[in-house]
Order: C-alpha cells, then sequence, then structure tokens
C-alpha cells in the first residue's frame, strides 16, 4: 500500500532527511520519502502490517523534531 | 505568518525590549559595580525568554539519541559564553539565532505559497448531472462516462469529451499558452482548463486521479524527488560539514591556548572562539536553497506549459549542447498527403488513378500515416461514396520501414520505398521529387510512384534558432525518409546534422553513436513523440515528448514533456535550467564563502559570535531568497 501524509511545521531541511533515512529502516517499509518543499511524507509498506508501520514512522518524525504534525 | 511563527516574534520582541536596555547599560560601565554572579543572572531574564526552547529542544533530542543538532550547538555556544562571562554576547547570539529561525520559516514559508499558488490549477467541484438535476460534489467522486456540466468561467474538473456546446478554452495552466483556443462537441476537453463564455456538456472520460491536471500536479509534486547531482552532494557535505566543525572547535579550544602560547589566561578567550565555530556549523542555508532552486526552477517552467519529471533532468538540461530530433510527426504535422501520382504507363488521369487504386487497395490493411494518406487520396479522386473494396485485397504482409507485400486482384501487388522493390528485385523509376516517395509494382513490374508530402510545423524555424541562442551546439535530425527529402528539410530548417533512411531500431543505434561521441560533462536530448520513440527517448540523456494536452504515452516515456507540442518551449525549457542552475552554484559559492570566511575569522578572533550568527543567519536567509528568483518570469519567451 502506498499513502501521501501531510505534514505540518516541517521546518528543517536537515531534519527531513534524517527522517526519510529513520523510516526506511523499518522493516516492513518497501520505500519511503519525506518532501520537505512539499511537506509530504510517501510512504509505501506492506499491506497488513501499514498501521503499524505507519505508527512507526510517526514515532520517527517526532524524535526527530518533536514540533512537526502528522496529518492523518 | 502561522501561530508559531507569531509567537516566535513575540518573545523576540520582548528579549529585544529587555535586553538592548540591559546591553547599553554594560557598555556605558552602568553594570561593572554589579558582581559577576549578579550579572549573569540579570541576562539570563532575556536569555531564557529566547532561549528555552533551544535548550529544552536539545535535551529532548539528547535523550532520543540525536545528539549533533542545532539546538545542541547553539546550546553549547552560548552556555560557554556564559561560562567565560561574556553574558550580553551569549544572549545577543541566542537571540540573532531566533530571528534567523524566524526568517527562514517565513521565507520558506513564502516559497511554498508561491510554488503552490501557481499549481493552483486544482478543481475543486464537479458539476454532475443526476436523476435530481445538477448536483455539486467533489471530482474524486466521478465515475468515468458520467455527464458533467461546465458553466462559464468554471475550471474543467475532470478529462472527457464534450457532447453539447461550444466555448473558448484558456489552456494557461496546462501549457502555459494565453491564447485561448476554440472547443466544439466531440472534441477531447482537458482538465485544468478554464472555461471561457459557453455553457458546456461533457461526458467524462477519466477518474479524477487519472485526469491530466491530477497527473500533472503529482509528477510536478514528485519531481522534487529525483534529486539532482548538486543536490546529492549537498546532502553529502552536510553529513560531513557539521563533525567536522565541532571537532576544528574542539581543536581549537584545546590547542588553541597551547600553539598561541597564551596558556591557561587564554583558554576562556579561545573557549569563545570556539564557541563561535559552533555557530557557524550548520549547513542549512544550502539544505535548504539547493532543493528550494531546483522546486522553483520545476515551477516556472510547469508555468510554461512544460513538465520536467525531476530535478535532476532540469540540471541534465541545461548541460545539453546536442538536441536530435525526429522528423517526422515532431518537426513536421505528421499529416501526409498525396501531391503527386506518377504512372509508368503514361501521364493521364485514368493512369494515375490506375496506380491509386491499386496502391490504397494494396494499403487498405495498414494503419501507417502514409497509408492513410493513399487511401484518403483515393476516396477524394474516386468521389462521393467511394469505398475501398476488401474483397480484392488478400495475404497482406507488411515490413515495417520498407512496405507491403499484398494480392489485389489476384495480382503480387509490391508497393513501398525503393529499398523494399530493390529487396524484391524490381527495377523502378527513381524519382526525385522531394517528399516521400512510394512505388508501386505489380507482379514485379513497376507501374507507378506516389509522391506524399508532409508539412513542417509551425514555429519550427523558430524552434531552432531558440535553441541555438538558447546554448544548443548541434541540432541533429533522425528520419526513415529517403536522403535526397531529408537533406532538403534539413537545409530548409537550418540543421547542422541529419541520418536519413533510418529504420526505427537505426534511430536507437544512431543516437547511442552520437552518445559515445559527445564531450564530457555534456549531455544529449532526443525530442519525438512519446509512441513510437519511447525507445530512443528512454536511451536519450534527456527525452523530450510532446504531451499533446497530456497524452499517457508521452508523459510516461519522457523525461520532460512539452505540453502543447511547441518545439519552441525547448529553448526555454534550457535558458530556465541554466538560470536554475546558475542561481543554485551562486548560492552555494555564496553560503561556503562566507562560512569559511566567518570560522577564518573567528579562530583569530577577530569575528566575534553575534557577528558570526549575523552572517550565518543573513547568509541562509539570502540564500533562500535568491532561490525564490528561480520561479521568475521569463522576459523573453
Amino acid at each position: 500500500m502506498k499513502k501521501k501524509i501531510n505534514l505540518e511545521d516541517l521546518d528543517c531541511a536537515n531534519c527531513a532527511a534524517k527522517m526519510e533515512a529513520a523510516i526506511k529502516e523499518i522493516p516492513g517499509v518497501i520505500n519511503a520519502s519525506v518532501n520537505f518543499l512539499a511537506q509530504k511524507m510517501t510512504l509505501e509498506a506492506d499491506d497488513d502490517k501499514f498501521d503499524e508501520i505507519l505508527n512507526k514512522a510517526v514515532d520517527c518524525i517526532a524524535k526527530v523534531e518533536p514540533d512537526c504534525k502528522v496529518l492523518i | 505568518m502561522t501561530k508559531k511563527q507569531k509567537t516566535a516574534l513575540t518573545r523576540i520582541i520582548i528579549t529585544a525590549v529587555i535586553f538592548f536596555p540591559l546591553l547599553i547599560s554594560e557598555h556605558l560601565g552602568k553594570l561593572d559595580g554589579i558582581p559577576g554572579w549578579g550579572r549573569l543572572i540579570i541576562f539570563l531574564v532575556p536569555y531564557a525568554v529566547i532561549g528555552y526552547d533551544v535548550v529544552k529542544r536539545a535535551v529532548t533530542n539528547i535523550s532520543h539519541g540525536q545528539v549533533f543538532d542545532e539546538n545542541f550547538l547553539m546550546m553549547v555556544a552560548t552556555f560557554g559564553a556564559l561560562a567565560v562571562g561574556e553574558y550580553s554576547e551569549s544572549v545577543a547570539v541566542m537571540l540573532f539565532y531566533q530571528v534567523g529561525e524566524l526568517f527562514q520559516s517565513y521565507a520558506v514559508g513564502k516559497s511554498r505559497q508561491s510554488i503552490s499558488a501557481m499549481m493552483d490549477m486544482a478543481p475543486e467541484y464537479a458539476n454532475l448531472e443526476g436523476e435530481n438535476g445538477i448536483e455539486e460534489v467533489d471530482p474524486d467522486d466521478v465515475e468515468i462516462g458520467s455527464i458533467i456540466v461546465i458553466k462559464p468561467g468554471e475550471k474543467v474538473p475532470l478529462d472527457g469529451t464534450v457532447i453539447e456546446g461550444e466555448s473558448m478554452l484558456d489552456t494557461s495552466a496546462l501549457t502555459g499558452e494565453s491564447v485561448p483556443r476554440r472547443i466544439r462537441v466531440n472534441e477531447e476537453i482537458y482538465s485544468g482548463c478554464i472555461n471561457g463564455n459557453g455553457t458546456l456538456r461533457v461526458r467524462t472520460s477519466k477518474e479524477f486521479d487519472d485526469s491530466t491536471v491530477a497527473k500533472i500536479l503529482e509528477l510536478v509534486e514528485n519531481a522534487s524527488d529525483k534529486k539532482a547531482q548538486v543536490e546529492n552532494f549537498i546532502t553529502r557535505f552536510a553529513k560531513y560539514y557539521t563533525p567536522v566543525v565541532t571537532f576544528s572547535a574542539v581543536a581549537l579550544a584545546i590547542f588553541g591556548p597551547i600553539i598561541s602560547g597564551g596558556g591557561l589566561k587564554s583558554v576562556s578567550t579561545w573557549l569563545l572562539r570556539a564557541c563561535t565555530f559552533l555557530v557557524v556549523s550548520c549547513p542549512c542555508a544550502l539544505v535548504i536553497s539547493v532543493p528550494l532552486g531546483f522546486f522553483g526552477g520545476i515551477g516556472a517552467a510547469s508555468k510554461k506549459g512544460i513538465l520536467v519529471k525531476g530535478s535532476n533532468y532540469l540540471e541534465l538540461a541545461s548541460r545539453v549542447d546536442t538536441v536530435v530530433f525526429d522528423k517526422t510527426g515532431t518537426l513536421t504535422k505528421g499529416e501526409f498527403k498525396v501531391s503527386r501520382i506518377i504512372a509508368a504507363g503514361g501521364s493521364s488521369e485514368k493512369e494515375q488513378n490506375a496506380v491509386l487504386d491499386i496502391a490504397a487497395h494494396a494499403e487498405s490493411y495498414s494503419t501507417h500515416p502514409i497509408a492513410m494518406s493513399i487511401i484518403e487520396a483515393y476516396k477524394d479522386r474516386a468521389g462521393e461514396g467511394a469505398a475501398l473494396d476488401s474483397s480484392r485485397v488478400e495475404n497482406a504482409h507488411e515490413d515495417a520501414g520498407l512496405g507491403v507485400d499484398v494480392r489485389v486482384d489476384g495480382n503480387e501487388v509490391t508497393i513501398g520505398n525503393g529499398k523494399h522493390l530493390e529487396k524484391h528485385g524490381i527495377k523502378y523509376e527513381a524519382c526525385e521529387e522531394n517528399g516521400t516517395i512510394v512505388y508501386v509494382a505489380v507482379n514485379n513490374e513497376y507501374k507507378g510512384a506516389i509522391v506524399i508530402s508532409d508539412t513542417i510545423k509551425e514555429g519550427v524555424r523558430e524552434a531552432i534558432a531558440g535553441m541555438k541562442k538558447a546554448g544548443v551546439d548541434k541540432c541533429v535530425m533522425l528520419t526513415g525518409d529517403r536522403r535526397a527529402a531529408a537533406e532538403y528539410t534539413a537545409k530548409d530548417l537550418k540543421i547542422d546534422d541529419f541520418y536519413s533512411d533510418l529504420l526505427p531500431q537505426d534511430k536507437v543505434t544512431k543516437v547511442e553513436e552520437l552518445l559515445a561521441a559527445k564531450a564530457e560533462g555534456r549531455y544529449l536530448a532526443f525530442v519525438g513523440d512519446g509512441i513510437n520513440d519511447a525507445p530512443v527517448l528512454a536511451r536519450a540523456d534527456v527525452g523530450i515528448a510532446m504531451g499533446s494536452m497530456g497524452s499517457d504515452a508521452a508523459i510516461e516515456a519522457a523525461d520532460i514533456v512539452l505540453m502543447d507540442d511547441d518545439l519552441r518551449k525547448i529553448g526555454s525549457v534550457i535558458r530556465i535550467s541554466r538560470r536554475t542552475l546558475g542561481i543554485v552554484k551562486q548560492n552555494i559559492v555564496f553560503a561556503l564563502s562566507v562560512k569559511v570566511l566567518v570560522l577564518v575569522l573567528s579562530a583569530f578572533g577577530i569575528a566575534n559570535m553575534w557577528a558570526a550568527v549575523f552572517a550565518d543567519v543573513g547568509v541562509a536567509v539570502l540564500a533562500i531568497l535568491n532561490s525564490m528568483r528561480t520561479l521568475g518570469t521569463d522576459v523573453s519567451k
């Protein structure tokens, strides 16, 4: 499954890169990208574990930039 | 301004109001009487107001395992300053840092806004015709085959065919062309256009996600994900830059006093200088401004109806020195028309019609544009109600790029170009006219030739001149046409090189030859239509296809799509790409030089900490603002 999720208050381009790298490491993730300019995260992962992976991704984002809001 | 930005601004103002009087008092010596720790407490007040979130974030991030980030470095730098008694400096640094962050956030927000405003072609609703009349719905919810109504002035929400009504369309969102186009019944209409004065009823042919406007928006958004080489370099650079500067700071703090011979007394001075280093250690200016620059460039191209599918393609386009064109359908309209019929037996009309009759039937099973033109000419000449009699035709066999072998009225007919007849050992009278020549032979006997001409598209000469002006060195034409015709066209259009008599697979080989021969660091672009030229488009460094407002094949196959098939846009996209790369390089050079300068000056104690912050922050803001120039309007076409 591939989903596009909007982010808010993503202010640091470095952070976007760190988030992307961290999310890619989550097991079950086929591909992930964090677009700093469009403030969007694209997550492609196994269908059956998708929600679980999405939650882990949200955690990664919070760890790198706590102020960044994920708009699910 | 967002809420977060407004809060930041308030805190900055409050801090400034508290801090500046204190700073002035300090300068005037009014605070000299107060003991060290007293002054510390006084200055800690503005420091706390302006810096508490930085410290908090630094600590939280460390607990998450993220040590080396901006917050931590700023915290260490300012704490260091406080530790050596430079209280006002510490507050000033934190204040300037926050001002810089605010500016940065504001600039990024503004850029995002201007780009999304430009991309504002997404329709918000559709007027769906249902049993209960017309209902306003989400374009996402409209099924294929539904009827929608588009009122004057509205955005066309979905792709479809016009079933009723006539109007003028503003296609500028897709093509960048401001001249309105007429749209009538049975014509295709594309989402994203703006309707003129007529009401239209349209039967939708695609769902919203597959519609032209949705695809374009998605492509442009995702284009920034395909990173240019320059961007990758900056990302790698940023990874090393921060640790290197941090360790240099530590080295400076430790070895400075030793090497300079100042001993223990100078430790605080060197510590301060080391902290200054930390302030300059964030590569944010580069990491933000470079992608932003490319984003702007892609947006600028979009405004002109040029879809660039990746920042990397924009980068390649800026270094293109050779442009290779396919002839038919790219330089020419692809509309073939029979211009002359030559009969071997004589020049009477009866003889000519006989040749045409055989030829048309022979070509009746082919869908090649040349075949279609012969059939059309036959129908024209044969008069009203004429139709091909397929019972006369059997065993049709087509050889791509050569011709057709078929039986008409029981006779073996060989029809095709010179090579085809030669392959069958048939002697013919070569025709030297300009255009495509189709020879006709019946039972291995030459019967005649049909001359078919194609028209050059409008604006092609201008386009080629424009490309040369934009910096392209060589224009090359590839065609399956015979040499004489190709030469004529090449001379007419001022094309530097041409290769004729090419079979479809020869074109790929030719492009590979040209690729092998090109200069280091320069690239080759190929221009074709998306359908027939897909392999060549893929092989070229930059594949440019003509999109005819969203042709799926073109968008799939190419790296850059010209939404309205106008070759003049190639010059524009090369110009835009060079401008973008130019601005990006300016930013890199500017940011790096200022940072290095500040580092050197700080190491020698010439620049103090808040000057360093000022320089660092100023550089970031200027780089971001400079990147926004890539969006700018191109004065020339």
